[in-house]
């Protein structure tokens, strides 16, 4: 483990303190290594960055607002700007990196896209960028996830996607993305694996959370405006793999002024066998080609995880995330499923914003903190509550 | 000599290995189903152990390794039926599976339990080559294991000589770039066979992934030292209560 390493930037082997890598199978080294030795100058090209920011402005809507939420900030006797990814297109900051990956597939010359999704929103953006773009899009997703995700699963395939029900294991996000890779290892020459958060084998972690990024970089010239001042006290986002939060963190990851909240769904509670705390519940492990912490039994096997929302329910957690944790330089949170939803019903009365799922457990969390009124506090509503209607009726 | 370097001293043409899951069918299966390998004139055994998320290989694999760990099958339970194996199996074997279990299970520890047992060498697809050299390459030689890596026809030339220098045992040749039991035509694959054979490496051949049957056995023959095979002898045992016979039927059907 080479020391060039910084919060934002992982060793050259993809390592962020001790957690990364890239622990993969041979059938998979051509097609990572490919990306891996041009990923940076891919992204780096004038054309490239051209059309990645063009899409950005033109098709998903950005920059999106960074909003004072006043009664909200009432409420906490503090001031909270939330940073509105539930405006972009498809509802989430998914497509962020939907358009990245995308465009790179086409550089490498790939014509077939292949992606896993949970809640269904990284299907969703991915399904729509390659409508966008022409090409054929495949995505894998639990067969429980199909079941409760109806609406993302109708949309995915009005976007022209093939959506396959993962069966394997425990049939929700892990196993889609554990038939995601084993399409990918079928089908070595023509394929790009798209994956949805900052997970898996470098270099996804860093050029998923590159893509991301402009979340962060937008905050600080908006804040500017908004305070005079481009550092917040805190910034806070909810974490399933990690990738609204690593947008959102980026750019003050190396401003240590700045402290980072990450907020995990507790389920029913951390210790209820219900839940998918990863940072409370996890072990450093090696789950989808990197070394991170992973939830699992003593024996190394990998549990399921439970969470109200899909898009958190993963038993993994990126390799940058369990690095900031580790070392402290992040504050790790969590709420329940109750907990979520009564933030969800909150933020909805008083600012007239109905929140993801995901993004309810990060609301839940304002409540965990002690304020002041000098504090600035940026929180990511990394998506909006369209897709979880049927919850919120439940909940009615 | 090691258990594998005698065997490809003693024979370099036509090695049959087969790979089990443990604790598969039943828990205590493990032992018989080696025993009946053995028998029935298996060359090698590629012991799976049982992991969640096998990301290399197919349906017929993972399944069982559910099947195993809803029998109860872990590594403590596993070196426990290992114990005195040695007493009767004399064949070589290797332990098949992912790094997360050994990990948990702790590295040294793992590799100390797996030697003490009598187990010959380990095969764990997801230990890539750098974290091999760095950290877990001399902890696997400290206790006298051999490490087989994979090659693929995707894997390009020079890095095929880098995994023959790192391996030990075989290299273990992917008949083409797909999970274990896929149903490809196997004919694309003699060109790359033939390719692995002109290079000339230092470690034998064994080609898997796809071997099912006595035709795939005999062709990868043709190119290799031997081959590997997985899903197909998983499926033969699934649901039967006679391993012994269905063992010696399978491997017959294979050698005849
Ligand atoms: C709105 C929203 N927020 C958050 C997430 C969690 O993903 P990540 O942790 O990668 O941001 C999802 C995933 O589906 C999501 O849809």
């Amino acid at each position: 483990m080479t020391t060039t390493a910084t919060f934002q930037q992982p060793d050259v082997q993809g390592y962020y303190g001790n957690f990364g890598g890239a622990y993969i199978p041979e059938m998979l080294y051509r097609n990572v290594e490919d990306l891996r030795t041009k990923y940076l100058d891919i992204m780096h090209e004038t054309s490239f960055q051209k059309e990645f920011r063009d899409l950005l402005k033109d098709y998903v809507g950005r920059p999106t607002p960074l909003f004072l939420a006043q009664r909200l900030s009432n409420l906490h006797h503090t001031n909270i700007y939330l940073k509105r990814e539930d405006l972009c297109h498809t509802g989430a900051h998914k497509i962020n990196n939907a358009i990245g990956q995308v465009l790179l597939a086409q550089r490498l010359g790939k014509k077939r896209i292949i992606a896993e999704t949970g809640a269904g929103q990284h299907g969703v953006a991915t399904a729509t960028v390659c409508a966008l773009k022409g090409i054929e899009c495949i995505v894998y997703m639990g067969v429980k996830d199909i079941e409760r995700q109806a609406p993302n699963v109708a949309r995915m395939k009005m976007l022209g996607a093939k959506v396959v029900p993962a069966t394997s294991g425990s049939q929700t996000l892990k196993d889609a993305t554990n038939e995601a890779i084993r399409d990918w290892i079928n089908n070595p020459i023509d394929t790009h694996y798209i994956i949805g958060s900052v997970v898996g084998p470098h270099p996804y972690p860093d050029m998923v959370a590159r893509f991301q990024s402009v979340i962060s970089e937008e905050i600080r010239w908006q804040l500017k405006e908004h305070t005079g001042s481009e550092l917040p006290t805190h910034v806070m986002a909810c974490v399933g793999g990690g990738s609204n939060a690593a947008g959102a963190f980026y750019h003050f990851l190396d401003e240590l002024s700045v402290q980072l909240l990450a907020v995990e769904a507790a389920g029913h509670g951390v210790n209820s066998g219900m839940s998918a705390a990863t940072t409370q519940l996890g072990k450093s492990g090696v789950l989808h080609g990197s070394k991170s912490l992973v939830m699992q039994t003593d024996d190394g096997q990998v549990v399921e995880p439970h969470s109200i929302s899909a898009g958190l329910d993963y038993p993994g957690i990126g390799p940058l995330h369990a690095h900031l944790f580790e070392s402290g330089r992040g504050t790790f949170l969590s709420a329940t499923d109750d907990d979520a939803l009564t933030a969800a019903f909150e933020l909805s009365k008083l600012e007239g914003i109905i929140p993801a799922l995901e993004t309810a457990h990060a609301l839940s969390a304002l409540h965990q903190i002690k304020w002041t009124e000098k504090d600035v506090v940026v929180l990511c509503l990394s998506g909006r509550g369209d897709k979880d209607l049927a919850t919120y009726m439940k909940a009615m | 000599m090691s258990r594998l370097q005698t065997l490809f001293a003693q024979k370099n043409k036509g090695i049959l290995n087969v790979y089990c899951t443990a604790g598969y069918p039943q828990l205590d299966s493990t032992i018989p189903v080696m025993h009946a390998l053995q028998q029935s004139g298996a060359d090698l055994i590629e012991l799976g152990m049982p992991y969640s998320d096998p990301l290399a290989d197919g349906p017929v694999i993972q399944a069982s390794s559910l099947q195993a760990i809803d029998n109860g099958m872990t590594l403590v339970v596993l070196f426990q039926q290992l114990q005195h194996f040695r007493d009767t199996i004399t064949v070589p074997v290797i332990l098949m599976g992912y790094m997360n279990t050994a990990l948990q299970y702790g590295f040294e520890r793992f590799c100390a339990d797996a030697a003490a047992a009598g187990i010959d060498g380990l095969i764990l697809p997801d230990l890539p080559p750098y974290e091999f050299e760095t950290e877990f390459g001399a902890i696997i030689k400290k206790y006298g294991l051999d490490f087989i890596f994979l090659v693929t026809p995707e894997t390009a030339p020079e890095r095929i000589q880098q995994l023959d220098a790192l391996s030990t045992g075989f290299i273990y040749a992917v008949s083409s770039s797909s999970i274990t039991g896929s149903d490809k035509d196997f004919s694309p694959v003699e060109a790359y066979l033939q390719r692995l054979q002109e290079m000339q490496l230092r470690n034998p051949i064994l080609v898997g992934f796809g071997i099912k049957d006595k035709y795939t056995f005999d062709m990868a023959c043709n190119y290799a030292n031997g081959a590997i095979i997985g899903s197909a002898y998983i499926k033969a045992i699934a649901q039967t209560d006679t391993i012994e016979a269905t063992t010696k039927a399978f491997i017959d059907g294979i050698r005849s």
